[in-house]
């Protein structure tokens, strides 16, 4: 968690708190939806224009309390590399997305754990199919979002994906978890 | 490790002809994916040779231990309570049960969950429980099993589970060289490997990994969306103009040698893709450890790209240790190098790896998705025989009586077979 506990983004922005419940639990899941839509379609453009500048996508390895900043992750990625691991599979070439993965995830289990300012920090369960050369395989995680109210619209600031078997020899994760 | 399908491999052994499947420039695809050929290498190469199994920096404390393997099976790498490395098989000799459950830890004994039998770290059998069922009889000979050999180079630690045969020294022979010049990066000459593995888990054959490893023909073709996204400008290393080596250090180690461009370059840190003046404190911690000149020099050699034969890559800034665990399945184990006493270069050193390689690596996964189709496409039957002849012509030897060849010539890999034969034809 230390990542992303770091300190909420002072915004002069819209207080989240004020929001009804049932109806600010429905907008986060809407958007979550989107994004795992834009993931499992291989919308490059549309998933990476999700992301804030300061944004962190993070899968851990070992465990999921480990330290980014000094341990290793399977995936560990600021704004600047997320655009780099985007530009790499427009290439045509990321030949292990070529051809690329066929993808349905179901994501549930909901829970907005902290509201503050314009954020509001997310836990949800996630499964995923992959099927691909290869053959199939199911990947799970529990997953934690921060999402940031921005213009009317929520958009995705932090994203750690702990897979549920991160402490064993995984497989090729190359499409957008 | 399973020993029914090593006693069925011994009694089969001599029933396979390797030298009708090796010659020396050609191969026979069945090495890849032939079972009883996979558990024929565990016996002679697995169970037999040097394979390197960790490194004391993940157990610098007294009683610290980390479950690390040779081959499909576990070993447990233990600081014991003296201070001495050993290496201990995970398997209570009671009723076989697996001993210790954990990655790694820190404890003076290990107690079997099934009848409570206690070890010592150093492996001997400190006491089990109602030992009124055992009156009269001895504990001799009921310790832990050992890794017959153990060998410590720099830090690097090596075992053998034959109880003779030659020395590490030997085995290392002229790739001694490339550990010493990774050595020589850390201002301290020491490692400090903490930041634990990832574990990638690939369908193939090992040994499409052995010989990738220092192939210097695929990086154009297979990492050319990188090179594309990225300003790298490491793309050049690996096309004709190129003034790279490839080198075959006899014992199946390779090695891609970078050095005669950083040295045409003549810049400090070229080879890590920055320059002295974003790295400062690693800069002087260097030239304090080793005066200017040699800093210098260093600095500009980088990092080597050498395979030790048969399991530890050493590539530029990460270690892969590669477990083989059935004929068709291998787990690349992968960190970021870390130098003693260079926290600037080391934070570095991890987000390149991290970026690069593992599971989701830009470079790795792409390497990984050429493994598997390399073992699907293995086992289909025609052609039978897979071509290593790229660069016979201009073959040479270095100073050091070393063949060396192109940057992408397939020197290693013909040497990888040469050793391999050697090994799978030796009388046991």
């Amino acid at each position: 968690m230390t990542a992303l506990a770091q300190s909420f983004a002072d915004v002069s922005a819209p207080d989240l708190a004020a929001t009804d419940a049932v109806a600010l639990h429905h907008q986060v899941a809407q958007f979550l939806y989107l994004e795992a839509r834009l993931a499992d379609t291989h919308d490059y453009d549309g998933w990476e224009a999700l992301w804030t500048d300061d944004a962190i996508y993070w899968v851990p390895a070992n465990g999921d309390d480990t330290d980014p900043e000094k341990e290793m992750s399977v995936l560990y990625d600021n704004r600047s590399r997320i655009g780099v691991r985007i530009r790499q599979l427009k290439t045509g070439r990321r030949h292990t997305q070529t051809p690329r993965s066929e993808l349905a995830r179901v994501i549930s289990n909901i829970e907005i754990a902290e509201v503050r300012g314009n954020e509001v920090e997310v836990r949800a369960n996630v499964l995923i199919y992959e099927d691909n050369l290869r053959g199939d395989t199911l990947w799970a995680a529990r997953n934690t979002y921060r999402l940031r109210m921005v213009d009317g619209g929520f958009r995705l600031v932090r994203k750690k994906i702990a897979l549920v078997n991160n402490n064993k020899p995984i497989f090729t994760l190359s499409f957008l978890v | 490790m399973p020993q029914a399908a090593v006693s069925e491999a011994a009694a089969s052994a001599g029933a396979r002809d390797y030298r009708a499947l090796i010659e020396p420039a050609r191969i026979n695809s069945r090495l890849y994916y032939d079972p009883a050929i996979f558990q024929e290498e565990l016996e002679k190469i697995w169970y037999k040779t040097w394979v390197y199994v960790g490194h004391t920096s993940e157990i610098p404390n007294k009683n610290d231990y980390v479950t690390k393997s040779i081959g499909p099976m576990p070993v447990l790498m233990v600081r014991d309570k003296e201070g001495e490395v050993r290496l201990l098989l995970n398997k209570c000799p009671h009723r076989g049960n697996q001993l210790c459950a954990y990655q790694k830890g820190n404890r003076t004994s290990f107690t079997c969950p099934y009848h409570s039998w206690t070890f010592s770290n150093t492996g001997d059998l400190m006491g089990y429980a109602l030992p009124d069922g055992y009156e009269g009889q001895s504990k001799a000979g009921l310790n832990l099993g050992k890794v017959p050999r153990i060998a410590i180079y720099r830090g690097f630690v090596f075992g053998s589970m034959a109880a003779e045969g030659i020395s590490l020294e030997e085995h290392l022979g002229g790739a001694k060289a490339a550990l010493d010049q990774l050595l020589d990066n850390s201002p301290t000459g020491e490692l400090e490997l903490t930041a634990g593995f990832l574990q990638h888990r690939t369908k193939a054959n090992w040994k499409f990994m052995l010989e990738n490893e220092t192939d210097g023909y695929h990086p154009g073709f297979v990492h050319g969306s990188v090179f594309q996204v990225t300003s790298s400008g490491i793309g050049s290393l690996y096309g004709s103009d190129s003034t790279a080596l490839t080198r075959d250090y006899g014992n199946g180690h390779t090695e891609f040698d970078l050095r005669p461009e950083w040295r045409k370059n003549d810049k400090p840190l070229q080879w890590f893709g920055t320059t002295p003046e974003r790295l400062p404190e690693y800069v002087k911690a260097m030239n304090a450890g080793y005066g200017e000149e040699r800093a210098r020099q260093i600095m500009i050699d980088g990092s080597p790209h050498v395979m030790i034969f048969p399991n530890l890559f050493i590539a530029e800034i990460q270690i892969f240790v590669l477990q083989p665990v059935a004929v068709d399945e291998t787990v690349q184990h992968v960190t970021a190098v870390q130098f003693k006493g260079a926290p600037d270069i080391n934070r570095r050193l991890r987000q390149q790896t991290m970026g690069s390689v593992g599971p989701a690596g830009l470079l790795l996964a792409d390497d990984t998705e050429m493994y598997e189709r390399n073992h699907r496409g293995a086992q289909i039957l025609d052609p039978e025989w897979l071509v290593l002849s790229r660069g016979l012509h201009r073959e040479r030897l270095d100073d050091n009586g070393f063949r060396i060849a192109h940057s992408t010539d397939e020197t290693p890999q013909r040497g990888i077979w040469r050793h391999y034969l050697n090994l799978m034809t030796e009388a046991r």
